[in-house]
């Protein structure tokens, strides 16, 4: 396996120092949600819909209430008593707390057994039996937006999203939301092009499948809860769980130490006030731990269906695009609204396109509710415009290569937006990634029945906006660092980098500082863990945090009269006499954003941009149709590293966690909407033997000036070029197009039958 | 229904009362505050919950605990030093999110045992029952790799 990463090497910053838990981690000792047990807990099980849409007409929980061991059991009636209106969400306050009057997808929840034994709780789930007047229900997409059948009575925007609010109250629509971008005279252009291309692409359902499952603990006295939970936001739990009990939120406190993977699955409200009114109810702390297969039904990434259309001039420039993109949300909106929007206007691609339109629209459906995975929508858009992009080349005759050249988005030069590209280095690392291809060099093509081919794909990734992180970095009498921030290790490695960037600004070791896992009485707000936002916003904070201290530590030094390179230790002696004191500094990092207005225009639409690419090399078995991807190239604007190693193990887990999205993950519906394949026998992630023979991560030599010491996020980028690099090295292999994914066996199969 | 199970637990002499349906995981856990090994799956096909009995890795989510009675236990916990396989999964930060990690190791220790100078495949078939979604594969390859020479 051959691999390379680049970065300048300086003291701290740009150091692959090992993860500050790596002990903890490989003696089993880390700290997760999942180990949490706490004296007199109860153990609270799901009873969930069989139906994907139904009127509610009884729920028969008497036999579960009187099983032995059986504390209680819970429907919808008994949370009311504790939220009277108790829906959640963070685009719209529509998803119940358990299913009231309505279930909208099969494994919604309906009731909750609670038990000190949660083999008794899960016995007495079985004993409860629900009557529902079963609905017509609507699972596609785009039949979504004309349907007769209506998932939600009426909208419930959050009233967090500027963008939302015209739809409050609305009735008879699925649409959760109809963003819409004009640039330019799309429709004129295209009537002018020497050519017109036009496609329709399709993603799969597929599951964040973190292997620690979901789950969240509560405890609660009269008058405050806490709740530990496996969450990537816990500040908006907290304010999201205060906003339901209307408690102010100094009474809710929410406690997250590792989590054992997140992919976006654990974000906002999954468990968290499922758990806080049973704790309330039962006065007791409650647990909930999900197990893989209800995974499945919580939290999913969406489906899509993207009809995108170029008009080409004589010269292979593309002059105008449109792009329709119909995101299935499933039946709770969860953060998909927010997909539809941040990618949306990125559908276009990283190309220079005068005339742009593009219209997406969240979808509401009966299935279960999708969010953001690991892109938040952007590997489902590059999937369908560089499939597209190489489908156009090949038509024109132009090298693929050489056909993004010509279009590429370079710095400086207005996106889809209107807003100016910065520190993008979109043509570099599409460079690099042909140059580690010998791209234009003979290539073997190998012969029947294994056939090779090569592809590439780029995309990109604005990061979301508009996002607030606050840090504080206490310097302790001995000269140790603790640093303060809700920013959530999930895997990402944000404590070592978050410990780098206050050791760089303190000139002390990162061995030296300790990071404290989120506590919202301890650590400051911060927006949330996701969208690799964490990086460039915590990472300014504790920068600045680490700024503010160091001067408050030089202007002591200077009162005391010791010169500013004295050891810390010995300042605080010198003050107070003895070992006594600390300093804190504080940080608040808020990056310039400007909304959009009616056309999706905007000076500033984002704080950073991600840039990523993916070559890949594969075999094509033409008598099975079986994909063996034998080389992966992955190249990345990441700025500059601030941890090559964790840098490069990013790059490489995201596109191996894409490989299986592309090749093979897919959640199978039946008819009826009841899921086919929710656990790891039928549901296959990527395993060993899934691993390309060979994988090269490299981030291209650049620099985010905005951010902590150049460098910007790095947990999706990886992700966005491999599905389509894939789809056109089959093409290129054996000259078959699939436009939908997964590109199983079964699917180029089929495709090589039909030729 | 409960019965007494006596086994070696990472070296020392334990006992348990333990109800026939539980597993291996559920009695580490509950009786022994052991959570290395950790329930994911629940059907045995993540290797999260990887469990040594007799020199054997199993599946400790389907494991009885009841099978155990007299049996040599091990997990990730036993001994206070770190060997050789946890020293490279470290230097060649073969982890993130840490939680398939334990079952790694174990299932790695198992593998040298077997086969000190494992070639890549033996490495990729051998570990091909144990998942990380965070997908650390190519490093844990090489870690693997590193800890056999460092055994030597």
């Amino acid at each position: 396996m051959k691999r390379a990463t680049q970065a300048a090497e300086t003291s701290q910053v740009g150091r692959s120092v090992p993860r500050l838990e790596s002990w903890l981690k490989v003696t089993g000792r880390a700290e997760y949600v999942h180990n949490l047990r706490l004296p007199g807990m109860l153990y609270g099980k799901i009873f969930r819909s069989s139906v994907a849409h139904g009127r509610i007409k009884r729920i028969d929980v008497s036999a579960a209430r009187g099983l032995a061991g059986v504390h209680s059991v819970v429907t919808a009636a008994e949370v009311k008593t504790i939220v009277p209106e108790p829906y959640y969400g963070p685009a719209f306050h529509d998803q119940p707390v358990l299913a009231i009057d309505k279930v909208r997808h099969v494994g919604e929840p309906v009731a909750v057994v609670l038990a000190s034994d949660p083999h008794v709780a899960e016995e007495a789930v079985q004993l409860i039996t629900a009557e529902y007047e079963e609905l017509p229900a609507v699972y596609d997409e785009v039949e979504a937006v004309t349907s007769k059948v209506i998932v939600h009575e009426a909208l419930r925007p959050a009233g967090t999203f500027p963008d939302l609010k015209h739809l409050k109250g609305v009735k008879n629509t699925n649409v959760a939301l109809d963003f819409r971008l004009r640039r330019g005279d799309a429709a004129k252009a295209m009537a002018s092009a020497d050519r017109v291309f036009e496609h329709r692409f399709r993603t799969q359902q597929v599951m964040h499948t973190p292997l620690e499952p979901i789950v969240s603990v509560a405890e609660s006295t009269e008058n405050s809860l806490t709740i530990h939970t496996a969450s990537q936001s816990p500040s908006f739990v907290r304010i999201e769980i205060a906003r339901l009990l209307g408690w102010p939120e100094n009474r809710v406190r929410v406690r997250v130490p590792f989590v054992g993977g997140g992919f976006g699955a654990k974000l906002y409200i999954k468990l968290e006030a499922l758990v806080a009114v049973l704790s309330l109810l039962a006065r007791r702390p409650v647990k909930i731990s999900l197990s893989m297969e209800e995974q499945f039904f919580t939290i999913t990434k969406h489906a899509s269906t993207f009809h995108i259309k170029s008009g080409v001039a004589r010269d292979g420039r593309v002059v105008a695009r449109e792009c329709e993109v119909w995101w299935n949300g499933g039946a709770y909106a969860d953060i998909g609204p927010r997909v539809t929007q941040k990618s949306g206007f990125t559908a276009p691609g990283p190309y220079d396109i005068a005339n742009v339109a593009i219209d997406s629209y969240a979808l509401y459906t009966n299935l279960p509710p999708a969010g953001a995975l690991r892109g938040f929508g952007i590997p489902q858009l590059v999937w369908a415009y560089e499939s597209h992009t190489d489908m156009i080349a090949r038509e024109l005759g132009i090298d693929p290569v050489d056909f993004r050249r010509r279009n590429l988005l370079r710095d400086g030069r207005p996106q889809a937006t209107g807003t100016p590209m910065r520190d993008a280095a979109i043509e570099a690392v599409l460079e690099r990634t042909a140059a580690l291809l010998d791209w234009g060099k003979p290539f073997d093509r190998g012969s029947e029945p294994r056939r090779r081919g090569r592809g590439i794909a780029i995309g990109f990734k604005a990061c979301i906006a508009n996002t607030t992180s606050l840090a504080a970095v206490n310097v302790n009498a001995d000269g140790s660092c603790t640093v303060y921030v809700s920013t959530v290790d999930m895997g990402q490695g944000s404590d070592t980098a978050m410990a780098q960037i206050a050791a760089e600004v303190l000139a002390l070791p990162t061995e030296a500082v300790t990071v404290v896992h989120s506590d919202t009485d301890v650590t400051p707000f911060d927006m949330a863990t996701l969208g690799s936002r964490s990086l460039f916003h915590t990472g300014n904070a504790v920068k600045l945090a680490a700024e503010d201290a160091r001067a408050q530590l030089d202007a002591l030094s200077k009162e005391l009269g010791l010169s500013s390179d004295t050891p810390i230790a010995d300042v605080f002696r010198k003050k107070y006499g003895m070992r006594a004191g600390s300093v804190t500094g504080v940080g608040n990092f808020i990056p310039p954003y400007s909304p959009p207005d009616a056309n999706g225009q905007t000076e500033n639409a984002t704080p950073f941009w991600m840039v990523g690419a993916t070559g890949v090399e594969l075999e094509v078995d033409t008598e099975t149709g079986r994909i063996e991807v034998t080389r992966l190239v992955n190249v990345a604007d990441v700025g500059t590293p601030i941890n090559p190693r964790i840098v490069e193990t990013q790059l490489s887990g995201g596109s191996i966690m894409q490989l299986g999205f592309t090749l093979f993950e897919k959640m199978l519906f039946d008819g009826e909407g009841q899921l086919r394949n929710a656990s790891l026998a039928e549901y296959k992630i990527p395993g060993m033997l899934d691993v390309p023979r060979e994988i090269v991560n490299e981030a291209v030599v650049a620099e985010q000036r905005t951010g902590p010491y150049g460098a910007k996020g790095v947990g999706e980028t990886a992700t966005f070029g491999v599905s389509p690099a894939i789809a056109n090295a089959v093409h290129d292999a054996v000259g078959v197009r699939i436009t939908e994914l997964p590109l199983s066996a079964e699917a180029v199969f089929q495709a090589l039958a039909r030729k | 229904m409960r019965r007494t199970v006596r086994f070696t637990l990472n070296g020392e002499r334990v006992e348990a009362q333990v109800a026939p349906h539980e597993t291996l995981v559920e009695v580490l856990r509950d009786a022994f505050g052991l959570y290395g090994a950790r329930e994911s799956c629940g059907q045995g096909l993540c290797g999260c919950c990887t469990i040594v009995v007799d020199g054997t890795a199993v599946s400790g989510c389907l494991y009885l605990a009841t099978l155990a009675d007299g049996a040599h236990v091990q997990t990730v916990e036993e001994g206070s030093e770190l060997d050789a396989v946890q020293e490279a999964f470290i230097e060649r930060a073969a982890f993130q999110c840490g939680f398939c990690t334990p079952g790694f190791v174990l299932m790695t220790r198992q593998l040298l045992a077997e086969h000190p100078d494992p070639s890549e495949e033996e490495i990729r078939h051998y570990l091909s029952g144990n998942l990380c979604r965070c997908a650390t594969y190519p490093e844990i390859i090489e870690a693997v790799q590193l800890a056999a020479r460092k055994r030597r």
